[in-house]
Parts: structure tokens; sequence; C-alpha cells
């Protein structure tokens, strides 16, 4: 089953009296437990299709299916559980609470999933474990470096065991020794929980370490690469 | 909710010295409402002290006494008033209330010093002077620093005291050592028709007398219960500033005894009212509906009516009414600024926290989570500033308090000790607590919905 399949989406975006299209007749199979990087130059749309599969923004027209669920149809109650639960977000400036310390960033998203408080702490210290920031945990996002705080994002994305892993541009304020870090991380995490990454990156790293590369260009799929794992071959 | 609560003061952290500012208006705002609610609520009973001290709460009167009887107190008179007296104290329901009851009788007359060839018109009041006494010790509020016994107190039965104003105009400052009490260097030549031949006769009689007595005796005339006029002779004991001048200009105070012998001369002594002073004002209720029984039952044929000190003295409703006011215009310009000042606070911290809002609301935050996590943010700085602003405003009452400063209540001559009543009037502490946490939580609610309905996408691309 594909965690995301997009058909026919259209959006468009109104500044003043002119309206602009940011995506044109969209169709696009998202494969399970892939990482998948949706490339292309700047105003191509990739964030506006990236928002789209994250479930924060809605179409013009065309249909969303998300973790086989019409999203179109939910009302925004309904949609904001929905993402709690089969949803991580992974951002450009890693957007984690400040006053919160990265054990609390980290348990955030599962307090809104109402996991129970011995569940949740095991949880948390287990991905705080397997982004190597146990000694960490105390720390709020001012006291932890860039990479570090990209990690805690990590993990925040990965805490409520979501289908469908969004990274926006997640190495483009990191160094490239930090990046491909970050990159190596996502990878093993994907890997280990068997989830589905989309990211929108310009970053070669990224894009060599992609199972599946979309390119995107005035809002329509130019093409979309699909690498063929190792485990397949065998 | 501990959780949202946790991370809203956190959020309130962030900001310390935004917070703090508005704090600080929140602290100065809810002082001053406690302050002035303290100062109004210590005004108002030290009045009520006053008043009751001088009237009692209740008094029974003659009906129609109140409205039309006072200048004809022989007309408007209780005859057997001791018989009520007796009934009132000795009543099982009213008499664990009582602290005193006490007949008094009010007339007016003319006091005249004859040595002096001046004449002045007055009110005049005959009372117990030892049961005036007692009521005067009532001070249910702590309102006195010291109790002064009327000057009446061990006089003879002629004995009188009068106004300042009174003593000013027949001209006994001098004689009665009054302060701050001129008299005129040059008397002006009496005129005008002679008197009848009657007044005369009495005035002559009384002069006679007055003669072999104290410079300080002066004569009053009262028409007695035939309206015929009575004339006695009286020693003025001290004269006593009265505070309102109207008053103080007016005023005699004498032994009921010889108010009576005045005014009724051989026949059945009367009063125009009786003074009941009850041990607490809150028993004003149970105390009046059984008066109000009993003069629809036992008395019911004497034609009486009771009358409380409100009544009695108009401007003690009418002090508390511009209290009032004042205080209601205060609390709501102190809750303006609150609301704009914690509106403002809680709009800038939105805008600060836009992108936060966002990422929140794509973890899967409900519209109703972020509206909640700034409210909550409002209500603490609403809690909080309540707290510390009670903390202070008990602090610097409790500083007034002991400071020794004295203030006089208008209408009064003596001073009653500054007091700043916020300790114990939990009313006033929780109304406004509450007021000030319900406004805090009002101005917060415009933004926190505001951020809530942020779209996700626009408050992720915030910069």
């Amino acid at each position: 089953m594909h965690p995301v399949i997009l058909n026919k989406i259209c959006k468009s975006y109104h500044l003043d009296t002119v309206n602009v299209p940011a995506l044109q007749d969209i169709t696009l199979e998202i494969r399970p437990n892939r990482f998948t990087v949706i490339s292309g130059p700047s105003g191509s749309g990739k964030t506006t299709l990236l928002n789209l599969i994250g479930c924060i923004d809605r179409p013009d027209s065309g249909e969303i299916i998300v973790a086989d669920q019409r999203v179109q149809t939910l009302s925004d109650d309904a949609l904001s559980d929905f993402r709690s639960h089969h949803l991580g977000f992974i951002f450009q400036n890693f957007n984690l609470l400040p006053v919160l310390s990265a054990y609390e960033n980290v348990e955030y998203p599962l307090v809104l999933t109402k996991m129970p408080a011995i569940q949740r702490k095991e949880r948390v210290l287990a991905l705080l474990d397997a982004v190597g920031l146990s000694d960490r945990a105390k720390n709020r996002p001012g006291q932890l470096s860039g990479g570090q705080r990209q990690r805690v994002a990590i993990a925040r994305a990965l805490a409520s065991a979501p289908q469908l892993v969004l990274a926006d541009e997640p190495t483009a304020n990191l160094d490239s020794q930090t990046g491909a870090a970050i990159i190596q991380l996502m990878r093993k995490m994907q890997r280990e929980h068997q989830v589905s990454f989309v990211f929108s990156s310009h970053d070669p790293q990224v894009q060599a370490e992609a199972d599946d590369t979309i390119f995107i260009r005035d809002g329509r799929i130019t093409s979309i690469e699909r690498k063929a794992r190792s485990e397949e071959h065998a | 909710m501990m959780r949202t609560l946790s991370l809203a003061l956190r959020n309130l952290l962030r900001n310390s010295r935004r917070s703090l500012t508005t704090l600080l208006a929140m602290i100065i705002g809810i002082c001053a409402i406690l302050l002035f609610g303290g100062y109004s609520r210590n005004v108002i009973l030290a009045m009520q002290t006053g008043y009751v001290q001088l009237n009692g709460h209740y008094q029974i009167q003659r009906k129609d006494y109140f409205l039309y009887g006072s200048g004809n107190p022989a007309a408007y008179g209780i005859s057997d008033y001791q018989h009520i007296i007796d009934l009132v104290k000795r009543d099982p329901v009213l008499a664990p209330m009582l602290t005193v009851v006490t007949p008094k009788l009010q007339l007016s007359g003319i006091a005249g010093n004859f040595a002096a060839g001046v004449s002045k018109t007055v009110i005049a009041s005959g009372i117990m002077v030892e049961e005036q006494n007692q009521m005067r010790t009532w001070d249910d509020y702590g309102s006195m620093n010291f109790r002064r016994p009327l000057a009446l107190t061990g006089t003879s039965a002629d004995a009188v005291i009068i106004g300042t104003g009174v003593a000013r105009m027949l001209q006994l400052c001098g004689t009665l050592k009054v302060p701050n009490c001129s008299q005129p260097s040059v008397k002006p030549p009496a005129e005008g028709p002679q008197a009848p031949d009657d007044i005369t006769a009495l005035s002559a009689l009384e002069q006679s007398h007055s003669q072999s007595s104290s410079a300080s005796t002066i004569e009053m005339l009262a028409a007695n219960t035939k309206g015929a006029p009575n004339v006695a002779s009286l020693n003025v004991v001290k004269a006593e500033n009265q505070g309102l001048k109207e008053f103080d200009d007016i005023f005699l105070m004498m032994h009921l005894p010889q108010a009576q012998r005045l005014i009724f001369g051989g026949s059945q002594p009367q009063v125009t009212a009786i003074q009941i002073q009850l041990q607490h004002t809150d028993q004003m209720p149970a105390a009046k509906a059984r008066l109000d029984s009993l003069l629809a039952s036992s008395l019911k044929d004497a034609s009486l009516e009771l009358q409380d000190f409100q009544t009695l003295s108009p401007i003690y409703g009418q002090t508390i009414q511009f209290f009032n006011s004042v205080f209601g215009f205060i609390a709501t310009l102190i809750g303006v600024i609150v609301l704009f000042t914690v509106g403002n606070t809680m709009s800038m911290a939105v805008v600060e926290r836009t992108v936060e809002i966002g990422t929140l609301r794509a973890m899967g935050q409900r519209r109703s989570g972020i509206r909640r996590l700034f409210v909550s943010e409002g209500m603490l700085l609403g809690v909080i500033g309540a707290f510390a602003g009670i903390l202070i405003a008990l602090l610097i009452a409790h500083l007034i308090n002991n400071s020794g400063f004295t203030w006089t209540p208008p209408g009064y001559v003596y001073a009653y000790p500054l007091k700043v009543r916020v300790w114990g009037d939990n009313v006033l502490i929780f109304c406004s607590a509450i007021g000030l946490t319900v406004v805090a939580i009002i101005s917060a609610w415009w933004p926190a919905n505001r951020a809530s309905k942020m779209m996700i996408v626009d408050a992720l691309r915030h910069v």
C-alpha cells in the first residue's frame, strides 16, 4: 500500500489580483519505506507539494490519499489528529520549542496522541538514544548545536511512529559534514523504523541517498527516478 | 492542563522583562483598587460608628415625627416611653442583641445671654448622660483610638453643653475659654419692638436668678405643651465644636429631666425618640423584624414607627454611593488599562511565536490547544498579578494602619485613626483578584483566537 497517492492535484496562490499556479495536475505515488526526494529549482513548487502531502495545506482540486485516508474530507480537528498519529515533520530551522528540553520536545507529539506516561518515557528515551542524545535529554535547544537540534527534530518526527516523515530542506542550515551525518542518521532511522521519508531538497548529498527522486519544475513533475533497492535485487 | 500551564509559565518566563512590565501594571492596578476599597471601607465604617454612637441603630418614634414632628415635640411625644424601653429590654429575642436603649427628647427654642443682650435659636436635645456615654463606647470595627465621655457627665441638673457657634453668638467664648473664637469689639445697638409683657416678666425673673450665678449662665425659651412660653436658666459647662457649622451654630444638649421640665412642666414627661443600639450592625435585620413585630402587637395602639440610622442620617447612604461610584470608576479605568496591557503583551507573543504556532499545528495540535495555551498565559499573568498585588496591597495597608496617621470624617470634630481595611475584606480581595484574572483572560482571548486561526503554511513561512 502506498503511503501517499496524489491524483490530479492543482494548487494556486492568490497574490493581490493575480492567480499564481503553484502545482498543476500532479499525479504521484510515494512508495512505502523509501527515501523520496522532491527536487527542483526555487519556486518550482517543492514546498507546496510537501505541504499538501503533509496535510498542512489543502489543494484547489484533485485527490490526496495519505495512509489510506482521503484527507480532504477531514475536518480541521480530525486532520490535526491525523497528523499527530500518522505524520512526522522535520524543518529546515529545526523548529524545536525553545522552552522545552530535548526530552520534552520529543515527548510533545506523544502527549498529543495521549500515550500513557510510562510508555511515553520509554519511547522518548529510546529515540534519544537512537539519535545519540541520551546525555543531552535535559538540555534545551539553545544549549545544543545545529546538528544536535536536528537530531532532536528527527527523534521528535519519529516519536509517534508515523507512516510518513516529511522533511523540508533538512540539511540547508547545517554544514556539509553535519548535513551528511544527519542524512545518514535519517537513512538509518528510516530503515530501522520502516517509515517513508519525503524530502524537499537541493542538496546533492540528499539526492544521492534517495531511493526515489521526483523532479519538479514550474509546478509540474518533469520526471521521476526510482532506484531499485539492493534487497529488491536480491 | 498542568502541562499547558507549565508550558504557559515557561513561555512567560521566556521574555521575563516584558512579562514583568505587564505584571507591574497589573500589580499597581490591583493595589490601587484594594487600597482605595480598603480606605473607602474605613471611611464608611468610621461614619457608621459615629452615627451609631450618636443615634443608635434604630429609633422608635411617634409615627410621622421624622418628617413632620421635629418642630412640635409635644404633639409627637411618646408618653409611656419607660414601658416601651422595659418591653424592649426584656424581650427575649432582642435582649441578647442590645447594648443601650435610651430615651431622647429633641426640642427647639431660643437661648439668650441677657448679660450680653444676645439670643440665638437652638435645637436642643435632652439625654440620659450615662446611657449616652455607654452608646459612645460602641466601636464594633476598631475605629476609635480614644473614648471621651460627654461633658455633661457628673454635672448638675441644669447643666448644658453648646456648640462653639452658639457660644460665639451668645458671646460666651471668653467665659468658656473656647479656642479660636473671636468676639466683636463693638456691640451693635439693639433695635426692634419691645418683647411681650409675659416674656419680659419671665426674662426678668430668670435674670434676677442669673445675677447670682456664674457668667456662663444662659436662659432658654421654649414653647410648652400648651404653646405657652417657658424659660429655664441653664448653666453652660462647655462649648464643643460640632463639626458642621450649620449644626454647631444651633447645638445645645442638656439632661433629659431638664428638657422635659421645659416642655412638659408638671405634666407627664415625654420623649421624642427611644434610641436602640445593638451590639453589631449585622444584627439589624433580626432586630428590625422583632421590633416591627412588637410595634404591630404589644405597641400597636401607640402609633409608633421604627427608623434606622441610615434613614436618620441620609449622608451615610450618600457617602456610600459616592465611594461606590468612585470605586467603580477607578476599577473600570484599571480594568481597561489591564485589558490593553495584557492584550498588547499577548499580541506581541503571538507575533514572535508565529513559527512555533505553525510547528505545533503541523505536529497535530488542534486550534483549541493553541488558543488554550495563550489564554493560559493570560490567565497566569492575571493570577500571578492578582496574588502579588494582594500581597503588596496588604503590606502597604499594614504600613499605613501602623503609621499613626489620623483623619477627620466629614462633619466630625475629632480625628479617627487612618486605616486601610484590606485585610479581612474577603469580598473585596476575592472579587478584585477574580475580576483582574477575568480581564486578563478576556484580553488574552483575542490574540489567542487569532493565533489558533493562523494558516499553518503561512505561520511556518513567517520570518
